[in-house]
């Protein structure tokens, strides 16, 4: 695979990691579990992967990141800070009024942010139109969506997995943070989604399964499905809350802020 | 536009805007199975690469277009206007709330579609779509202004949702007369001082025959065909409203849709004693357009008597 430099990528989800647990206990208020499991991905997208040029995030040839489940935006602010798109202050904000950084990621809000989210189930088709758009150009630019694995309970994700294959879009990769764990419960006392592989499988993408927090094996992964011309689903195995071990597993912290005390021993193991 | 329509249906004139507007790179065209219905088929015939077909699922439609959209294409989607409902939220949280400028056009509107029934005899869009902040709502009368409407979105800043009908309706425009027409402007078709009757859709019609009764019986009414539901032409109404008794017809739900939306300008510019043709919080059944037309009260007699009503007073 191409060169990336994993040593650097690892100093990064980490500084994501605070960050991300940092925004929440100031804002005392939204998502770190669902954050910290798609942290990795998100830093293997952005600084092993995608086409981005961090001083114009508006240029028309990027790729397009879709953060389908728009309240993990504590991790696509996270890493828009490493790459210096948004400031300490605009961070320190999250969730409050006027700020860049609003509950659920905002194209209208924020820049480098590709789509407006907090609705679930949305982002595929429109991953599905940016892609069409991207062929319609004759542009090679790609197009990155992430799910959550509660959130493909959602119908409409299922019709844009149809649609995808239909309309043979080569140029999009949806990545399944499947950290089985969503807003009441675990997913499987929820609503069982089952073998997530074999129904993207069953309408004809090709499927990558990969450890969620290898930032190798994520980066390959993603490299791969880039290359491959086909419409591709990841589905990453991720812990949720990963990094801060009472959030671990822990349907508790989907989007509840630590109080000081489980600040102070989170960024104490995130140090 | 290129010569004048044949007479026809609303959603004819859709479909020839689209092939209007076919030079236009930009101009993508999206369909949930049912193309043959809205006429966005003949675009598709033309322009298969610029077509995309999307089965039968509408809420996948609106966030593809929006995604189109964010890459600067301008998508139209088209769908029965029921269906159209199907897919609101994501037009709300999907498209009008990120400001992408997407067009939604729902045909067969109201209970002039007929015997496919009451499911189909969408009702409610205009007031629905009306709520969302940032979205055009439009309803045109004929097949000329509903393709001159229609093309004139290809510059508009704003997302959009436009009612056609499915069934043909009397010409109330020549080609010329509709290309002057504004979005968001309200057309006079008839000026009278006596009572205002404003309009829209397959009601403009009717609202033309009325003013005919009214004239045999010594009655000058205005009618107003108010294409543009929102933003609606408040000068318009409140101009209107200097006769004194206005009237509004639409086929579609008196709640939330042009009744409620005049009644709001009236209430807080210009009180006037009005009274609202349009679909009695009740659901249809099959039958033709005339008839269930006629057992909704949805006719030019009901509004004719409705304004005498109202000059009784």
């Amino acid at each position: 695979m191409p060169s990336v430099d994993l040593v650097e990528m690892g100093e990064s989800a980490k500084r994501c990691r605070r960050r991300i647990v940092d925004m929440v206990y100031k804002a005392q208020s939204g998502h770190p579990g669902g954050s910290l499991s798609c942290i990795d991905i998100l830093v293997s997208l952005y600084k092993g992967v995608m086409r981005f040029d961090p001083e114009n995030p508006e240029w028309d040839d990027r790729d397009r990141f879709i953060m389908s489940k728009g309240h993990a935006s504590p991790a696509v602010y996270s890493i828009l800070r490493d790459l210096n798109v948004l400031t300490d202050e605009d961070l320190d904000g999250f969730r409050s009024m006027g700020s860049v950084c609003q509950g659920h990621v905002d194209r209208k809000w924020t820049r480098g942010v590709d789509f407006s989210a907090g609705s679930l189930g949305m982002g595929l088709s429109f991953g599905l139109g940016s892609a069409l758009a991207a062929r319609l150009d004759g542009s090679d630019r790609h197009t990155w969506v992430l799910l959550g694995d509660g959130e493909i309970q959602e119908g409409q994700i299922w019709e844009a997995a149809m649609a995808t294959t239909h309309l043979e879009a080569g140029n999009i990769t949806a990545i399944v943070d499947k950290n089985r764990i969503q807003n009441d419960n675990f997913v499987d006392e929820q609503m069982r989604v089952g073998d997530i592989s074999s129904k993207f499988e069953s309408f004809g993408w090709e499927v990558i399964e990969v450890d969620g927090h290898s930032l190798s094996d994520v980066t390959a992964a993603l490299q791969r499905a880039r290359g491959s011309g086909v419409a591709t689903a990841i589905v990453a195995d991720t812990v949720k809350g990963k990094g801060v071990s009472f959030m671990e597993d822990n349907p508790a912290f989907h989007g509840a802020a630590p109080n000081a005390e489980q600040y102070a021993t989170a960024m104490e193991e995130l140090a | 536009m290129t010569g004048f329509a044949e007479p026809g249906a609303s959603r004819d004139g859709y479909g020839d805007a689209l092939l209007d507007m076919a030079g236009d790179e930009r101009v993508v065209v999206l369909e949930a199975d049912l193309g043959k219905s809205t006429k966005s088929c003949h675009f598709r015939a033309k322009y298969p690469e610029r077509t995309f077909c999307l089965g039968i699922a509408e809420q996948n439609m609106a966030l593809v277009g929006a995604g189109l959209a964010e890459s600067g294409k301008v998508p139209f989607a088209s769908t029965f206007a029921i269906f159209s409902e199907r897919a609101f939220e994501q037009f709300r949280n999907g498209i009008a709330r990120t400001e992408l400028v997407v067009h939604l056009c729902g045909s067969h509107g109201g209970m002039h579609t007929g015997q496919d029934g009451s499911s189909a005899q969408s009702t409610e869009d205009l007031g629905i779509f009306r709520t969302l902040p940032e979205v055009t709502v439009m309803t045109p009368s004929d097949r000329n202004s509903a393709r001159s409407l229609t093309r004139k979105l290809l510059d508009h800043p704003k997302p959009s949702y436009t009612r056609t009908a499915r069934n043909k309706t009397r010409e109330i425009y020549t080609g010329e007369e509709a290309e002057a027409l504004e979005i968001g402007k309200a057309s006079v078709l008839r000026d009278g001082a006596d009572a205002s009757i404003i309009a829209c859709g397959v009601m403009v019609e009717r609202a033309l025959e009325a003013a005919d009764r009214l004239a045999e019986r010594g009655v000058e009414a205005t009618v107003i065909d108010m294409h543009t539901i929102k933003p609606i032409d408040r000068e318009a109404i409140i101009r209107a409203a200097s006769s004194g008794a206005i009237v509004t017809a639409e086929d579609h739900s008196v709640i939330g849709g042009l009744g409620s939306a005049v009644a709001e300008v009236l209430a807080e510019e210009a009180p006037t004693m009005m009274r609202m043709i349009g679909v009695r919080d009740k659901f249809g059944e099959s039958g033709s357009p005339s008839d269930i037309m006629d057992k909704m009260g949805l006719t030019s007699e009901n509004i004719a008597s409705k304004v005498e009503d109202l000059l009784a007073k």
